[in-house]
């Protein structure tokens, strides 16, 4: 087992090598000028040959990548071009709040796809299934931005019951923090949970043919120990890893919800640093998400291990 | 328990709305600003923040009047040369450092040398600081500059803390220090900024807030709605969309003012090969393409009139205006045969404008004005960073963009229609107009002043290297319970006076 995690963390350094060759190439792609964006309206020459000395604006791509590489593999991310911060640190603030949001909206999603998806497939073609397809279809074809604007002015502003938007951290003030993300964490979970509650339903459609299912039938188990115990376990291998992938996407942040909650995440973060064409944050947070998302993979085919027992025994 | 802690939840939520203290003043903002150092940084919303935090030499009017607020009078040489200036006594900044010409000295110096300056054009004409008495500076000029005191209204006139800033460096902007009404406490990137009041302000009689909180919310309809639910106080740039909606609320207050910049479209006229093209060259296609368009129409269908149409690079609210000039009424026959002079019945004009919905939309209407008088209008979508680049590159043929505007008129005008002018994206040269605007600059007589940007509007209003659409407005609402808000030109959120009622 620890062989096989290491060498799939062995594997994963090309890959990052790859995404930050990508990363660093597509950015040079990009038409238009750090320095005139960061200059300001002015755009005093002065000001932008400060910058693009100081940036390293001037020197050639392959320079420019081995300096960011040498620097990066020191534990330096580079500075923020826009707020002069460091990258590290502007990282460091936003990860805990991605991976706050990214949790919420998973349980949310959980909550209300897996059941809705073990329901369906239970009555399967009756009024239920249909009633949960529906919801679950309009869970993926509303757009987050959408629900996100009608859940703050009803419950908002008409009812006064949560905050509008804002953040706040769990450790300063848990009750806050927690109003702060049930909206946000609920669009981001409603489209979530429309795919799970997919995945769940055809994953235990394929598992309630299986013969063992009516042999425990046969034996006279309770239809709900059926379900539970003999069909949802079985049927669980895929959700986990598409849950686990749903996260890693999670993690690279929620433009939209971000932006309507205002909820100070990677998703903004990220956004505005590729308007500004501020590289090195562009950069730091690619590199993060990737490094973020290659470890949700791994994780996912480390829990099948755990819960496939024929796997363990292969290995 | 479910239910238990459902309840409590909802308890709480209620609750929290319900405490938030009385003297805690919460502002939305649309953008987060960038860098907290004055003389580093360049975001709008960056300013709204210093209003609060960072006191300036000088103060303006809503007339834009310069008046006093560091600096408590001053005085110009004969040959406006050298600039005195007596400053307030009993100033203190946030850390104590006692506010004093040696002060005034240390900031004008960090202006022009920090490498890291974006403040260096605007006090270029300073040669030199000398403290002429422990509250008294002698600013000597290279040459004459009637744009200083407006400058020293605004960023390059705020004075920090020269301890602070000694100390810290070029990272000043991470606990800036200032002698402002409130003091720095704490920010949090992309979430708020939080400011307390200074007991030991000069003019603190006047601040009736304990705390100020600046909270970036960029969506405009989630700005409205953190309004109405109370979890702010008041917010900046109203969508024009929501104008009558506030309006009509009796629970929220309404504010605005004409702002100092314009949004127009810049046509090349000789930047590279590209301004070598008939609608850079005669400048009766642009007379043409400027008459076709109804000013007031665009402002009513894109802004729901809460605009000002415009025609020059100040607004007609302005001391600056040249009434000789009015917005012109559209006039579809003239254009034609304008066009037709130049040889044309009907002229293809490539125009960017920046991909976002509002000056897109603009844009469409302009499209559709100027086809009725035979201009086939294509329009370049572009992201803001490539627009921009294209157009200092002279890789356009007319481009949608705009200024914020600047306090003295010079900002508006100089650097855009001089040969030499450093954001002059169209390359319009004219050496009459040249002297024009170089005399404007060095005389401190507004009269004269206002005779040279007068006559340089005659020649401008015929070449039109940029055609003047609109000046768009600062719109604010606020919470109903806060009174004494007076709204500025330049946008900016002052807090003497204002308080809960």
């Amino acid at each position: 087992m620890l062989s096989y995690i290491a060498r799939r963390l062995v594997i994963a350094v090309p890959t990052l090598i790859l995404v930050s060759v990508f990363v660093f190439v597509l950015q040079k792609l990009l038409p238009g000028d750090p320095a005139l964006v960061l200059a300001g309206e002015e755009r005093d020459p002065e000001v932008l040959e400060f910058i693009r000395e100081k940036y390293r604006l001037n020197d050639p791509v392959i320079y420019q990548y081995f300096h960011w590489m040498k620097a990066m593999l020191q534990g330096d991310l580079g500075i923020s071009l826009r707020t002069q911060q460091p990258v590290a640190t502007l990282i460091a603030d936003k990860l805990p709040v991605t991976i706050q949001l990214a949790i919420m909206a998973m349980v949310i999603a959980f909550a209300i796809g897996i059941p809705a998806g073990i329901l369906s497939a239970v009555h399967k073609g009756t009024a239920v299934d249909y009633i949960a397809n529906f919801i679950a279809l309009s869970g993926l074809s509303i757009p987050n931005f959408w629900l996100g604007i009608m859940l703050i002015l009803l419950v908002s502003v008409q009812l006064g019951w949560l905050p509008a938007s804002g953040y706040e951290s769990p450790f300063t003030d848990p009750v806050k923090s927690l109003q702060t993300m049930i909206m946000p964490g609920f669009v981001l979970g409603t489209a979530l949970a429309a795919t799970l509650m997919r995945h769940t339903r055809s994953a235990m459609l394929g598992v309630m043919k299986a013969d063992y299912i009516r042999t425990a039938r046969a034996k006279g188990v309770l239809e709900n120990a059926v379900i539970i115990k003999h069909a949802f376990r079985n049927a669980l291998l895929p959700i986990v890893t598409l849950s686990a992938l749903l996260f890693g996407e999670l993690l690279a942040g929620a433009v939209l919800t971000e932006q309507i909650f205002t909820i100070p995440g990677f998703g903004k973060l990220i956004v505005d640093a590729v308007f500004t064409r501020d590289y090195a944050v562009v950069q730091g947070i690619v590199m993060c998400t990737a490094a973020g998302f290659i470890l949700m993979n791994l994780i996912a085919d480390v829990l099948y291990f755990l819960l496939n027992p024929r796997m363990r025994s292969s290995l | 328990m479910r239910k238990e802690f459902l309840a409590a939840l909802l308890l709480s939520a209620t609750t929290l709305v319900s405490t938030a203290h009385a003297a805690d003043l919460r502002i939305g903002l649309q953008d987060d600003a960038d860098v907290l150092d004055p003389d580093q940084s360049r975001t709008f919303v960056g300013r709204i923040v210093y209003t609060s935090l960072c006191d300036k030499l000088v103060d303006i009017t809503p007339d834009l009047e310069i008046i006093p607020q560091l600096a408590t009078g001053w005085s110009w040489s004969d040959d406006g040369r050298v600039l005195t200036m007596d400053l307030r006594e009993g100033v203190t900044f946030h850390d104590g450092t006692p506010f004093n010409a040696e002060a005034v000295k240390a900031n004008i110096e960090r202006s022009k040398n920090l490498p890291e300056s974006r403040r260096k054009s605007e006090v270029k004409s300073i040669e030199s600081v000398e403290v002429s008495g422990p509250l008294q500076v002698r600013i000597n000029l290279a040459a004459p500059d009637a744009t200083l005191l407006a400058q020293f209204a605004d960023r390059a006139g705020m004075m920090v803390s020269p301890a602070a800033a000694e100390a810290a460096g070029a990272d000043f902007g991470a606990n800036p220090v200032c002698s402002g009404p409130f003091k720095f406490v704490e920010r949090v990137q992309q979430d708020r900024i939080v400011l307390s009041k200074f007991d030991g302000y000069w003019n603190a009689g006047a601040i009736h807030f304990d705390t100020v909180t600046f909270l970036p919310i960029p969506d405009t309809t989630v700005r409205l709605a953190n309004l109405r639910s109370g979890d702010i106080d008041m917010l900046e740039r109203l969508a024009a969309t929501d104008v009558a909606s506030v309006k009509g609320d009796a629970n929220l207050g309404y504010a605005e003012a004409v702002s100092l910049g314009y949004q127009g479209i810049t046509v090349n006229i000789g930047n590279g090969e590209k301004g070598d093209n008939p609608f850079g060259n005669d400048a009766r296609l642009r007379q043409a393409f400027s008459l076709s368009l109804d000013r007031d129409a665009i402002n009513q269908v894109v802004f729901e009139g809460a605009f000002a149409p415009g025609n020059q690079p100040f607004p007609p609210t302005s001391p600056w205006y040249d009434k000789d000039h009015p917005v012109p009424a559209r006039d579809v026959e003239k254009a034609k045969a304008l066009l037709k002079e130049a040889g044309y019945d009907s002229f293809d004009v490539e125009v960017q404008v920046a991909n976002n919905p509002v000056q897109t939309q603009m844009m469409q209407v302009v499209q559709a004005m100027a086809a009725e008088a035979g201009f086939n209008v294509k329009l370049k979508s572009m992201e803001f960073a490539s627009l921009l680049a294209d157009q200092s590159a002279g890789n356009y043929q007319a481009s949608q963009v705009g200024w914020s505007g600047r306090v003295d008129p010079d900002g508006n005008i100089h650097q855009f229609m001089t040969c030499k002018g450093g954001i002059n994206d169209s390359k319009y040269c004219n050496p009459e107009v040249d002297a024009l605007l170089d005399a404007a600059r060095t005389s401190n007589e507004l009269a004269t002043r206002k005779a040279k940007y007068d006559e340089a509007r005659d020649i401008l209003n015929n070449d039109l290297p940029i055609i003047y659409l609109y000046h768009p407005t600062w719109i604010w609402a606020l919470s109903g319970k806060l009174e004494g808000f007076t709204p500025y030109p330049d946008g900016m959120i002052r807090l003497e006076n204002v308080k809960f009622n």
